[in-house]
């Protein structure tokens, strides 16, 4: 008796869930201001879209604060670039698989003046280490970003403490990419900043790119399902799909096909 | 400037859902804080003094703040997540409603104290309950509780910290004219930011022209019949 009328009750909660799927044709995407800013995700979701007829609703946060919300729930899939930290996500629990979606690289960019005489550099460490030592103006997302996080790695590599340097010649905005640059072209210093963003970006000011091309600039941007065993409201099949689609040839190519200014901002490489 | 007469169709949109919102948001907060204010400023009992000390104190709710405490109700992991209301407007007009509410309040607060004052003979004549003389006192000012609205009003349509926590800036869904400010500002577009800010401040105007013109007529009318 209680076994039938569980298994009703269940029947009707499927016929709801299916309901509200079949209504609800969207995701929630958490994502990084770089792919927004950039105009990346204008660029390739509405072919996502007009072929599923699903919805990709895109929330454009730092990588830490995409993280936090789709742990919480809020969110189908994630789509940011901080390798250790996806792999967390996943290895707790939080997301199903983690999968490469495309790369493109860092940059440090800084004042036309150069006080600390690193333009035209391919080393970042040792640019870095030229910064600390002239104490120039140096300005940093401070946001627990994937950019922030990339940023710190290579002031420890640099052995340089830039936690003793804030409010000095180190400065935290703790905001995303555009407004850090906003605050690094007002205040010329120098900031690391994904290359995507800079290209986009349109108050450059005095502003141009000083360092590129070290290896330890790569970055690389992972999807990841948020897990709907943790999150039974996940629209997990909506969600497969715009991975399996973004993993894709289709997906793939629209990355490949999206150019600003003539250059390509973000290389597919899906395996 | 050419950007925002292409994108016309668009900009549209998203004035229109600011409008939606901080409407929708102003009207609800009237219908709990009038009420609130008005039976704050009859009522006598003690701690009443400090009761008032707060809900002024509460005209200066920190947005950002208020974001913050909406969007961990309505997360999925919040005690309303399974409404999944988090990145919808509705969320936002919760969010404003957390806003404006204190504002119509006190100002209401303010005005019918006054007001109660210059009619208590006349009420306590009548035999009228304190509560009871509540409705009338609104009625009476009626005008000069537009003004506490349109502070209200201003709140909303201004704010961008709590929006754009609980909406998330989601384009076509919960894009809004404060947080389209905010994402152009971040692209370093700053011409287009501050053209989009003066349409804001365009429609915060014609917003309060309008119901400065209608509340005049009233007046006016008010005056004539009586």
């Amino acid at each position: 008796m209680v076994g039938i009328r569980i298994r009703t009750l269940l029947m009707a909660l499927g016929l709801m869930a299916g309901g509200a799927q079949a209504e609800e044709a969207y995701i929630v995407l958490q994502s990084t201001t770089s792919t927004q800013n950039s105009g990346l995700l204008d660029h390739i979701l509405p072919g996502f879209e007009a072929e599923t007829g699903i919805d990709v609703r895109v929330v454009a946060v730092g990588t830490g604060q995409a993280i936090r919300n789709a742990r919480n729930g809020d969110g189908d899939v994630l789509l940011v670039h901080a390798r250790e930290a996806e792999e967390k996500f996943v290895a707790d629990g939080w997301g199903v698989e983690r999968f490469d979606v495309m790369y493109n690289d860092f940059v440090l960019v800084g004042p036309k003046s150069d006080p600390a005489k690193v333009g035209g550099g391919t080393d970042i460490v040792a640019a870095l280490k030229a910064i600390a030592q002239a104490t120039a103006p140096f300005v940093s997302r401070g946001d627990d970003s994937g950019t922030h996080k990339a940023e710190l790695r290579q002031w420890k590599e640099a052995d340089i403490d830039v936690a003793a340097a804030s409010g000095g010649w180190y400065r935290e905005t703790g905001s995303g990419m555009g407004a850090t640059l906003n605050v690094a072209s007002g205040m010329e210093a120098y900031v690391l900043t994904d290359r995507a963003t800079w290209i986009a970006f349109g108050n450059k000011g005095n502003l141009e790119i000083l360092v590129e091309g070290d290896p330890r600039l790569f970055n690389q941007y992972g999807v990841i399902l948020v897990n709907p065993e943790k999150h039974p409201g996940v629209r997990a099949a909506a969600g497969q799909r715009f991975i399996d689609w973004l993993l894709g040839e289709v997906g793939q190519g629209a990355i490949a096909s999206f150019r600003l200014d003539g250059q390509q901002l973000f290389f597919p490489n899906a395996r | 400037m050419l950007l925002i007469l292409q994108g016309d169709a668009e900009l549209w949109a998203i004035v229109l859902l600011s409008l939606r919102v901080s409407l929708m948001a102003v009207l609800i907060s009237a219908v709990i804080g009038m009420p609130l204010g008005a039976a704050l400023a009859v009522s006598r009992f003690p701690g009443r003094r400090g009761v008032i000390v707060l809900v002024n104190a509460l005209m200066g709710l920190p947005p950002v703040v208020v974001g913050l405490l909406v969007y961990l109700m309505l997360s999925r992991s919040g005690p309303l997540g399974v409404l999944q209301l988090l990145y919808t407007p509705t969320a936002m007009i919760i969010a404003q409603v957390v806003l404006v509410t204190p504002i119509v309040a006190a100002l209401t607060r303010q005005v019918i104290e006054m007001l109660a004052e210059e009619y208590s003979e006349q009420l306590r004549s009548l035999g009228v309950s304190r509560l009871a003389s509540v409705p009338t006192l609104l009625w009476d000012a009626r005008l000069a509780l537009v003004t506490a609205l349109l502070a209200g009003f201003g709140r909303a349509i201004a704010e961008v910290g709590a929006v754009i926590i609980v909406g998330g800036n989601i384009n076509h869904v919960t894009r809004v004219m404060t947080t389209t400010i905010a994402l152009e500002t971040s692209r370093g577009n700053l011409a287009l930011a501050l053209a989009l800010g003066a349409i804001l401040i365009g429609i915060a105007v014609a917003v309060n022209a309008l119901v400065s013109a209608v509340s005049l007529r009233a007046e006016h009318e008010g005056l004539t019949h009586a």
